[in-house]
């Protein structure tokens, strides 16, 4: 049984030698993402795309499901000296990779491999989210998205309002109204670990408020967590009023329905959330419901500043050889194209990295189209205050997800078993800081680039 | 003359164990001997070197509060999980014996729910389980807010425990059944021409001839119910809401795999393992006394 099952591995195994040299005359490079379902599927046209364009290299696109799931096997197969040329990392991994010296940074692999990149052309937002401290890229921006405000407009005009609201204030007001129309739900909103960042990070982004000092840890590893010191506490005092008033509702999986879908119900009259999912909900929306995205609000008398992008970069990692780094140069140069913006922003919620893109897309009237109409607004919000402005334009923080799952649960002591907002914000904070404290001491002797 | 090959019997013991060993070794202690190593160090998840911290993350898991209340709740959950699994499993394979109908079909249906991975067994609980939209929001339509383990701690720990006993009620089941098939007919019959009933039989004849599959699956199951249960919990609760149901091998699964705390995890997984060896040598020095081998 044995001896066949071996004899059967060693013919596989002469079979794919032999079929080797004739199948050499493409440099295949492998390229992992996390991303699942529909924008899986993109993503894999993206690639075919690539692969039909030139003769020389082939990219196999492979997901693994999640971005957490793919960084995983992305550092097992690394550890293992099996790593794919490109791996796909979200925001909440960006500083372990940086710290790790396992990528080929990416302005150096254009120059090297010959090719020229204006990377002012990335939205500074953008750029500076993945960017050192230097301002040097060292991955590809890909799939960016920000948070904005989706709002029902059948439900404001019952309370006779034509706008979203644009201050948390007029919000206020608004669920308000909203409730004494006889709506069940008019924010709805979750607290898991996965759906903090809206409410939290972006918060703090727009109003201009450190989640951390050293500029949200971009300026050192011995940075520590302050938001539980500024604005964002009065709303979260504000937002567990709307709660407790029935104003705002918890939507999430384990209750039966999450917010995106409670608001493309018509259940939820509004909700923040990515503008990843603007082609999601434009799907899935109840038929005749008409609706809209709006910036996230601010509270009054605050100067607004640029939100943070979500999603993944694309990072380079080291230990391939120079032909399938030729290979990675050109699959990047290739999704650079403003042809490939439009696609990619066509197909998926996603907007556009560089403003040739965005150019692009406006000049083909993309977002006056009814589907498409609203997601330049994830523009504005990105874009809102200048590249130079002195507020952090991101958060590099270790254990980031670890960090958001301490807010998380500290959200959820606060609007579940009633505890009081600052001494839970504290002890998120403090937990958070520990977390901190150890990825410091994990890195000792490394300086953030 | 008759040629006969003569081995030494070390030499040949080895070698026939050697593959099996190689597996062991392989599989079993490599890993643990890094897992142990890494608690004791700071390990960069790229794999750019590690520091030695000593017992630094232990004594950071044990000062904390929080870690406390985990192993606490794993307690409590190891308990509930196991006492319904095998409660349950005994009882149907008690009334299967007793050919009660249809008891050919449970035979092979009772054993699917084991097959079932545990991510799609939380997906098929978190919806069976939803307050608003699942099967028992219509308990909630009787008595409002009855039932919500989205909101509240305690419900969400009873969901995970269901879920959870529900896929080792048919692993349990057919141990049972198998155990109760192998006593001797003769032993009840001869008990009921005495004038016993049922339940006097149960109590005086089967169950003291299962003490060992009782055993024997009480220490599977307490193990089991500390370490495959993080697939429910990350599906169904992830821990929350507010911790309620944040096990000892959910976060060791969130911090090492989804926080890449590399180190931190070992650290957990080493004191679980501890706790999982504790456990089974409190069973087998005080329960296996009253366990009745043939």
């Amino acid at each position: 049984m044995n001896a066949k099952f071996l004899g059967a591995v060693g013919t596989f195994a002469v079979a794919a030698l032999l079929a080797g040299p004739a199948a050499a005359d493409k440099t295949k490079i492998d390229f992992w993402f996390g991303n699942s379902g529909d924008i899986a599927k993109r993503v894999q046209e993206q690639c075919e795309r690539f692969n039909a364009s030139q003769a020389d290299y082939e990219v196999v696109c492979t997901s693994q499901g999640t971005y957490d799931a793919s960084l995983q096997n992305t550092i097992a197969a690394f550890r293992a000296g099996q790593q794919p040329t490109i791996a796909q990392v979200s925001d909440a991994g960006t500083l372990d990779i940086m710290l790790s010296g396992a990528y080929y940074p990416a302005n150096k692999l254009m120059t090297d491999m010959g090719y020229t990149v204006d990377w002012k052309d990335y939205f500074s937002g953008i750029a500076s989210y993945y960017a050192t401290s230097k301002g040097e890229m060292y991955s590809f921006p890909f799939n960016s998205s920000t948070a904005l405000l989706y709002w029902n407009k059948d439900a404001f005009a019952k309370i006779g309002k034509d706008h979203a609201p644009a201050t948390w204030e007029e919000a206020a007001a608004d669920f308000k109204a909203l409730k004494a129309a006889g709506y069940a739900c008019p924010l709805g909103f979750n607290i898991s670990r996965d759906e903090v960042w809206q409410l939290g990070e972006q918060f703090m982004a727009v109003h201009g408020e450190p989640v951390a000092t050293k500029k949200n840890g971009y300026e050192g590893l011995d940075a520590e967590l302050t938001f539980n010191k500024g604005k964002w506490v009065q709303f979260v005092k504000d937002l567990k009023g709307w709660y407790d008033n029935g104003e705002a509702a918890i939507k999430s999986k384990e209750t039966g329905q999450t917010f995106v879908e409670a608001f493309a119900n018509g259940d939820c009259q509004v909700i923040l959330t990515s503008v990843g999912d603007h082609g999601n909900i434009g799907r899935t929306a109840k038929e005749g419901m008409n609706w809209d995205v709006a910036m996230l609000p601010v509270y009054e008398g605050t100067q607004r500043k640029s939100s943070f992008v979500g999603g993944a970069s694309l990072w380079v990692l080291t230990g391939k050889s120079d032909a399938e780094y030729k290979g990675a140069a050109a699959f990047f140069d290739f999704i650079a194209k403003p042809e490939e913006a439009l696609t990619w922003s066509t197909v998926t919620g996603y907007i556009p990295v560089r403003n040739s893109g965005f150019e692009y897309l406006n000049e083909q009237g993309f977002y006056g189209k009814a589907p498409y109409k609203g997601r330049e607004l994830a523009i504005s919000s990105l874009t809102a205050s200048p590249a130079d402005d002195a507020a952090p334009h991101g958060i590099r923080l270790g254990g980031l997800l670890q960090i958001r799952q301490e807010i998380s649960n500290g959200l959820q002591a606060i609007f579940i078993k009633n505890e009081d907002v600052q001494a839970s914000l504290d002890t998120a904070a403090d937990r958070g800081n520990q977390i901190l404290r150890k990825f410091e001491q994990t890195y000792s002797g490394k300086t953030l680039p | 003359m008759e040629k006969r090959a003569t081995f030494s019997s070390t030499t040949i013991g080895l070698l026939f164990a050697a593959p099996m060993l190689v597996l062991i070794f392989v599989f079993f202690y490599w890993p643990s001997g890094q897992a142990l190593y890494w608690a004791f160090t700071l390990e960069q998840p790229w794999g750019g070197g590690n520091t030695w911290v000593g017992l630094q993350n232990f004594r950071q898991l044990l000062m904390d509060p929080y870690y406390w209340g985990a192993i606490s709740r794993s307690m409590v959950f190891g308990l509930g999980a196991t006492s319904i699994a095998m409660g349950v499993a005994l009882l149907l394979a008690l009334f299967t014996d007793r050919e009660m109908r249809g008891h050919k079909a449970y035979r092979s249906i009772f054993i699917w729910p084991y097959a079932i991975a545990a991510p799609a067994l939380g997906l098929a609980f978190r919806f069976i389980l939803a307050p608003e939209a699942g099967f028992l929001s219509l308990i909630n339509q009787i008595w409002p807010g009855l039932w919500n383990p989205a909101l509240d701690g305690t419900d969400a720990m009873i969901a995970v425990i269901v879920a959870f006993s529900w896929k080792y009620i048919g692993y349990n089941f057919i141990f049972f059944l198998s155990a109760l098939q192998s006593i001797p007919r003769s032993l009840i019959e001869a008990a009921a021409m005495d004038g016993s009933g049922p339940m006097r039989r149960m109590w005086d004849i089967q169950l003291p001839l299962l003490t060992p599959t009782l055993f024997f699956l009480l220490v599977i199951n307490i193990t089991e119910s500390f370490q495959d249960s993080f697939g429910i919990v990350d599906i169904m609760t992830q821990g929350g809401p507010a911790r309620a149901t944040e096990l000892m091998v959910y976060k060791i699964y969130f911090d090492g795999f989804k926080g890449l705390d590399y180190s931190g995890a070992a650290a957990q997984s080493i004191i679980l393992m501890g706790l999982v060896v504790l456990l089974t040598i409190v069973q087998f020095r005080f329960v296996e006394r009253r366990v009745h081998y043939k």
